[in-house]
């Protein structure tokens, strides 16, 4: 007999609560120590969804909004694998992602930012990762935009990420960032993640999922916490 | 394989995630109704706000609620943007105590200036025996379990998070 013991949040690679040169997290970090939570109780009973209702288009951010037109910018495949520690793939998890369009600007209302709407691109979408754990969007390059968390301060080409697997221990919300953009190094959130875990959050051009004549292709892959099988205590 | 790095969801997650509530054109795949409350003559309301550590109310956090009793499992969504008072609202019902411990909802919590998701735990305030038996509320120090009770008035459940200062919730390391 054994039982599954998930293995614990990685503080190594995820950012810590507190970074005072990300200004947001100073009064909003806990100060308290975190209580460690008993596995068997919680994460393990937690709710398995079935079927979220993700609709046909859902995953091509350039039509799954669009009014009367193409969105203008530069498309972009986001494709990749969601696996464990263990390397098992993770099939049925939900993947969201929001951005910013090609100007650097968010439909969000809060968005102040002097960058032009797209009619026809609101930069939202998701679908469920296939039985092999693969996912693949089309969306639009998006831009780097100011914020105003310090003077000139600017964030990177960014996508944000939600996963949503089948127990709690899997939930995730990230941020991909693309290779060689200068404003990684200066970026408090990026660089909030200990260095061992930053190569991770970057994505991979990728030339054997580029559609020729249509769009370049770019491979992000996930890491979730994985388990270890251990056996039964016996009293 | 290391695990992939957690990054804040940031201010502009609700048209991504939370649309309908926001009033964008895109259809919401889960919402506050865990269920339909005129369908469940047991349905409860479980609200609360979020205060950061000057004790201002938190205008863009992002809740979420699972729980799972064996019976029901339910999961619902909230951004603290659109309520005038900046709260949090899920309609659901109470979950059943599984194995003697006390009910309760698990709560992850989202918002800019988190590079890492919280989690908490709701019980309940009418469960007064269950939850002085309860392991988890017993591994809580003393002074700190309050934090995780939510109150009750009619079918209405308040819970309040406070991310800093004396009454600091309890987070869990999951």
């Amino acid at each position: 007999m054994s039982q599954i013991i998930y293995n614990s949040f990685d503080r190594e690679v995820h950012p810590p609560y507190l970074t005072p040169e990300y200004k947001s997290t100073v009064l909003r970090a806990p100060q308290k120590p975190l209580v460690l939570l008993k596995q068997s109780l919680s994460e393990l009973t937690g709710p398995v969804f079935g079927n979220f209702n993700v609709g046909p288009l859902d995953n091509d951010l350039t039509k799954n909004t669009a009014k009367n037109g193409e969105p203008l910018g530069e498309r972009i495949i986001v494709h990749g694998k969601v696996m464990n520690e263990n390397g098992q793939p993770m099939p049925h998890t939900l993947i969201e992602i929001w951005q910013a369009n090609a100007a650097g600007r968010y439909v969000h209302k809060v968005d102040q930012h002097e960058a032009p709407l797209d009619p026809n691109f609101l930069g939202a979408g998701r679908c469920i990762t296939d039985a092999e754990g693969n996912y693949k969007f089309y969306t639009i390059k998006p831009g780097a935009y100011p914020w105003g968390n310090h003077y000139n301060a600017w964030r990177p080409n960014h996508i944000h990420f939600s996963l949503f697997g089948a127990n709690i221990t899997n939930r995730l919300v990230t941020q991909m960032y693309f290779q060689g953009d200068p404003l990684l190094q200066y970026d408090p959130v990026f660089l909030s993640v200990p260095p061992k875990g930053r190569d991770l959050l970057i994505s991979k051009f990728d030339l054997s999922a580029t559609e020729p004549s249509f769009a370049l292709a770019y491979r992000f892959d996930f890491v979730l916490r994985g388990y270890k099988q251990t056996p039964f205590e016996t009293l | 394989m290391l695990q992939t790095p957690s990054q804040t969801v940031g201010p502009y997650f609700a048209y991504g995630l939370t649309p309908e509530q926001y009033i964008y054109d895109f259809k919401s795949l889960v919402g506050n109704e865990m269920v339909n409350p005129i369908d469940y003559e047991e349905a409860i309301t479980v609200t609360g706000k979020v205060f950061d550590g000057q004790g201002v109310v938190i205008p863009d956090a992002m809740i979420e609620l699972w729980q799972n009793d064996g019976q029901n499992q339910l999961f619902g969504r909230f951004g603290t943007g659109t309520d005038a008072q900046n709260r949090f609202v899920f309609y659901t019902i109470k979950p059943a105590p599984v194995n003697g411990q006390a009910p309760y909802i698990t709560a992850i919590i989202f918002m800019r200036g988190q590079q890492v998701h919280s989690y908490t735990r709701i019980y309940f305030s009418d469960e007064a025996e269950l939850n002085s038996k309860d392991e988890v509320l017993n591994s809580v120090p003393d002074d700190r379990r309050h934090t995780l009770i939510a109150h009750k008035k009619g079918s209405t459940y308040e819970f309040n998070i406070y991310m800093q200062g004396d009454n600091e919730t309890v987070f869990f390391d999951i």
